[in-house]
């Protein structure tokens, strides 16, 4: 019987996080793309949390943004509620968070992908790759359908071998009771791909009528909301917000979570997959937080049209039973109703270290893979990665160089760097302790961090970079203006410094030396700065942070320079790194396993040491020696 | 792979005694083969590993020199690799040639450092160690010898290990809170960090508080001899100088925009600052003026203040003491062999110093001053037992950094800085600290540690 043939310049398989990025990334520059997915209703689903953002997971969102992303644009208009975290810090770690309605967020994104040109999305189960002489040529579907292609981006994300587990129940399907994918893994296995298998996990879901919000404290949104997208306009985006709840767990729901380890399929042994050690299950948290009596729970609504609300911080793989017993003991949940059950998931996925900083198989040309299939974890790292692989897949078919984005200039590039030179043992999540130099990689510069090379690559329109540069000219200008304006000792300045809260001024200063102090801001000073210009408020707000915390910034940039440096030794492919008797053993084993591209790169690989990189940089200059000779 | 270099080991500049040229590489025994014939007409490719032959070397049909040729076999030499030493004895010049016939046998002229950068390359040594090297190399005196040899056990590293551990810990916590605020909390935590990071600044300050004395004892006291004419300072010189005490040697240091005349005082250098030639005349005084004797003064560890103590105290006593009260001085009340009008106290009412009666001229009392100064730079200041020195420029100004790092977390803390701020400078202390201990990477590191060797080790 014959069979489906047919020709695309770019295969994406998966359509959730990840592969929507990758998809409309890849399509969007004018690739002709299909994007495969087990189920055309399951587009951008929402398996677990309701909301996107958060601490460094904002930072992500926006920069996925900057390069031309559409996860930013689909939050902000399917949010329901919407915060800065962390205001009482540092700009480096504030970061945005809204809640979304799952349905909206997923029924727009789906509407995007299959309005968007060059892009078919098709559902079917990817059951093969096919590579020839060592490059992707397409996939194969299970009905037999032949997909050729230039490139494939793999974002299965935990759909491979999938298998949900709550006490001694399970069952082999994805999340939501979804269809797994059951054949890929042999075939990828086949074309020597090695694969791992992380759990993960998600709580139940209850009906918001049978909760006592009375018990709870309320948490709202932020009074004037600020959109994740750089394009969208904030004056479009102010709405009433729902609310999401707080409340603690105590020492019943810890005593009944202990007497019940032994029932977890986790500390009962069914489990044998590594989880999250950041996004932990309420049991892990008991255990490993043994001395705390409480625990936070957030109580979010899953979205307008639903009574589901998620029980934030309490996911859990205890049976049913349990699971009613250990949440019935929470304040306000005392008489709570089950819609969903908590569970696990079991999934196939791989170590990114097969894969090179463009997130193309080192093996295989052409074939690059993005999201929880690299054992990431979050739908933001996903969606980060997602939008890198597509582009990266397209420039392989357009024969452009990558986009390889380093530490130093972004969150995905911290997360890339990772996920392929960090041997990680458990799901991936993005941390603001993973970025060395987060006070540069703040989500409120991530437009002018990024979007030159979101232009670059062809995903940022002309007009959208010239404002950028424009925004960029106009706060350069400000601060120069402002390092000059002196505001001398007048009352007029007294009574606004002291007002503030701040001393007095002895001798006459410049607005930018003003700035500076802790009490103060560029806004506060607007009565005494005779001469300000009108200016967009982000391009004030770029002002402030860059005049307040100016020697910090001077001092990460000498920080960034010096990483650069290293980043910019490239190590010579033709190094054999056995031949380096000094270098220890367990290094020489990494190094001819990651084959970095770089000292730096080198240098972050675990199991290597600074000693090994002195031993490495010295033979390096030997080497380039020897062979010029 | 690589290719055998040669070099002569041995100090270049000197004129007598044993020169070596060192051999090393996989070739360096069928290279040496070539150009030595042994006296017992052994082949050295037959001869036991760390054995020694006489005979001599050939370069073609000629014969250079009568020499003595030690065959060490890898791995267990300096480089891990086949090394053969050859003792020359007929002065350099001959000694170059007999390099000159090696290279033509076939071996590369090492490059500075490059035997210590192979001893380096096959895991002999790390790089603290080859660092420790180059100052063994270069130091003068037994208690640098000693310091470095410390440093080569990683004395050094333990200290800068602890330091930066606390601070390491510190940040752990803070990142640890920002990652996860709900099991964390930083509550008051700048108060137990702002007691860390003094802690901190006091380790790391006292280390750099040792750079000086570890400069002394690498490079000697700068030493500045003042006094008016007559005073008796070069009856004092050559007092200093007899007993075969007087190295003598014009060292041309690269650090050094001076020449400097080096007198050893019962092991301890001291550097007489010399540029008007201290030893030619009487007028020392008058040919420097008191402005350069003002710049000298600034620079100098010790200043040895000679008063004429037959004569009264006069305006040019008074005006050199009032430029030197606040420095390390000892003051030689001179001539005691003579009446003295000048006694101790009329000096220590002016300033506080070390006040010594000597005779220069009968050698009286130059014992009290080579006890003095030992006294001022070693034992009050320094036990040269148990502590550590900073010897290492590259290690003191790293010092430094760190330090001006650990400031601006306490600048920081006062300004109220939130936490993930601090975290900055307190990464930027940690980092330049692991740079000295080889445990932070600078990408010429090793280029900053090899380029200072000389040819041949």
């Amino acid at each position: 019987m014959p069979n489906i043939s047919e020709e695309y310049d770019v295969v994406v398989v998966g359509a959730g996080h990840a592969g929507c990025e990758a998809a409309l990334a890849s399509a969007r520059l004018g690739l002709e793309t299909i994007c495969f997915t087990v189920s055309c209703e399951s587009i951008a689903m929402m398996p677990c949390n309701p909301n996107i953002g958060g601490s460094s997971k904002g930072h992500l969102v926006r920069e996925i943004d900057a390069l031309g992303g559409e996860m930013g644009k689909n939050i902000d208009a399917t949010f329901i509620q919407s915060k800065m975290l962390n205001k009482s810090k540092g700009p480096a770690v504030h970061s945005l968070r809204a809640q979304a309605d799952k349905s909206d967020y997923s029924r727009r994104m789906r509407m995007v992908m299959e309005n968007t040109e060059h892009l078919l999305v098709r559902q079917a189960e990817v059951s093969e790759i096919i590579v020839e002489d060592g490059k992707i040529a397409g996939v194969k579907t299970v009905s037999g359908g032949v997909y050729h292609a230039k490139a494939v981006v793999l974002c299965t994300g935990v759909y491979l071998k999938a298998r949900c587990i709550f006490g001694d129940t399970s069952y082999e399907t994805g999340p939501n009771g979804l269809q797994a994918a059951t054949h890929l893994t042999e075939s990828l296995m086949n074309n020597g791909i090695e694969i791992r298998r992380f759990k993960t996990g998600t709580p139940a879901r209850v009906d918001k009528r049978s909760i006592d919000f009375s018990k709870m404290s309320e948490q709202l949104g932020d009074d004037r909301v600020v959109p994740f997208s750089f394009t969208t306009d904030p004056d479009s985006i102010q709405k009433e917000q729902v609310s999401c709840w707080l409340t603690y767990t105590n020492e019943e729901t810890h005593k009944i979570i202990r007497d019940n380890l032994d029932r977890s399929p986790l500390y009962g042994g069914v489990i044998h997959s590594t989880g999250p050690r950041y996004c932990p299950s309420i049991e892990d948290k008991v255990v490993k937080f043994a001395d705390k009596d409480k625990h936070q729970v957030f109580i979010e609504p899953e979205g307008l049209y639903t009574n589901e609300m998620y029980l934030g911080g309490m996911s859990s793989s205890m049976p049913e039973d349990v699971q009613y017993a250990m949440y019935r003991t929470v304040p306000g949940l005392e008489n709570v109703r089950i819609v969903r059950n908590a569970y696990a998931i079991e999934y196939d996925c791989i170590s990114a270290v097969q894969l090179d900083s463009s997130l193309e198989f080192k093996k295989i040309k052409g074939l690059f893979a993005g999201g929880q299939f690299n054992g990431s974890s979050g739908y933001e790292e996903a969606a980060a990665q997602g939008i890198v692989a597509g582009i990266n897949a397209a420039m392989y078919v357009k024969n452009k160089e990558p986009l390889i984005l380093d530490r130093s200039e972004s969150y995905i590039g911290v997360l890339i760097d990772d996920l392929v030179t960090k041997e990680s043992f458990e799901p991936y999540r993005m941390m603001t302790s993973r970025a060395e130099y987060r006070l540069i990689l703040r989500q409120d510069n991530a437009d002018i961090r990024l979007s030159k090379y979101g232009h670059r690559v062809g995903l940022i329109s002309d007009e959208r970079m010239n404002s950028v540069l424009e925004k960029e000219r106009l706060i350069l200008q400000e601060i120069e203006r402002v390092k000059a304006v002196n505001i001398g000792t007048g009352e007029e300045v007294q009574k606004i410094v002291e007002g503030a809260g701040s001393t007095r001024l002895i001798t006459g200063t410049t607005i930018a030396e003003l700035v500076k102090r802790p009490e103060l801001n560029y806004e506060l000073l607007e009565p005494i700065d005779k001469h300000r210009p009108q200016l967009p408020c982000d391009v004030r707000e770029q002002v402030n942070i860059n005049l307040k915390y100016e020697g910090y910034i001077d001092r990460q940039m000498r920080q960034v320079e010096h990483f650069k440096k290293l980043e910019n030794k490239i190590i010579p492919d033709a190094i054999d790194y056995a031949q380096i008797n000094s270098l220890r053993k367990e290094a020489t084993q990494k190094l001819e396993k990651f084959r970095p591209r770089s000292i730096g790169q080198a240098s972050r690989i675990s199991g290597v040491s600074p000693a090994d990189i002195s031993v490495l940089l010295v033979y390096m200059e030997q080497f380039n020696h020897q062979n010029k000779q | 792979m690589e290719d055998t270099i040669a070099a002569i080991s041995t100090s270049t500049m000197s004129s007598g005694g044993i020169s070596i040229v060192r051999i090393s590489g996989e070739n360096a025994i069928t290279i040496a083969d070539r150009v030595f014939k042994s006296k017992k007409n052994i082949s050295l490719k037959n001869a036991a590993s760390h054995t020694v032959h006489y005979g001599t070397i050939w370069n073609g049909d000629e014969e250079i020199d009568e020499v003595l040729a030690v065959v060490m076999k890898a791995p267990n030499t300096y480089t891990r690799e086949d090394i053969v030493e050859i003792d020359c004895h007929g002065g350099i010049l001959v000694t170059r040639k007999v390099l000159e016939a090696v290279l033509d046998a076939g071996a590369n002229l090492a490059e500075p450092g490059e035997f210590t950068k192979r001893a380096f390359l096959n895991g002999r040594i790390d790089l603290s160690q080859a660092e420790a090297v180059i100052d063994v190399i270069n130091s003068q005196n037994e208690y640098a010898l000693k310091s470095s040899v410390r440093q080569l056990s990683g004395k050094l590293s333990d200290k800068i290990r602890e330091i930066r551990e606390l601070l390491i810990d510190n940040v752990a916590f803070i990142e640890a809170a920002l990652d996860d605020p709900e099991h964390i909390s930083l509550d008051n935590y700048v108060e137990k960090l702002e007691i860390d990071v003094d802690k901190s600044v006091d380790n790391v300050d006292k280390l750099l508080k040792t750079s000086d004395n570890g400069r002394i004892m690498r490079d000697g006291i700068r030493t500045v001899i003042l006094g008016k004419t007559n005073a008796g300072k070069s009856s004092l010189l050559n007092a200093l100088a007899k007993e075969e005490r007087a190295i003598v040697t014009d060292i041309e240091g690269t650090t050094r925009d001076v020449l400097e005349e080096q007198i050893n005082l019962g092991g301890i250098i001291l550097n007489l600052i010399d540029t008007a030639g201290i030893r030619q005349t009487d007028d020392y005084v008058e040919s420097i003026g008191v402005s350069k004797a003002k710049k000298y003064a600034k620079d100098a560890d010790l200043i040895i203040f000679v008063v004429d103590s037959s004569r009264e105290l006069d305006k040019n006593d008074d005006e050199i003491m009032e430029l030197i009260k606040d420095k390390n001085v000892i003051v030689l009340l001179n001539k005691s062999d003579m009446e003295t009008v000048v006694n101790k106290e009329d000096i220590l009412k002016i300033m506080d110093c070390n006040v010594l009666s000597v005779s220069a001229k009968e050698e009286i009392g130059i014992d009290k001053l080579e006890d003095t100064v030992k006294n001022m730079f070693f034992s009050g200041n320094i036990d040269v037992n148990d502590e550590i020195y900073i010897t290492n420029a590259r290690h003191k100004n790293l010092l430094k950094d760190a330090l001006n790092s650990l400031k601006l977390v306490k600048e920081g803390i006062n300004m109220g800085m939130s936490e993930d701020f601090l975290t900055i400078d307190l990464m930027a202390a940690y980092e330049k600290l692991g740079l000295i201990i080889g445990e932070a990477v600078e990408d010429d590191l090793a280029d900053q540690i090899f380029a200072k060797f000389c040819m041949g080790k």
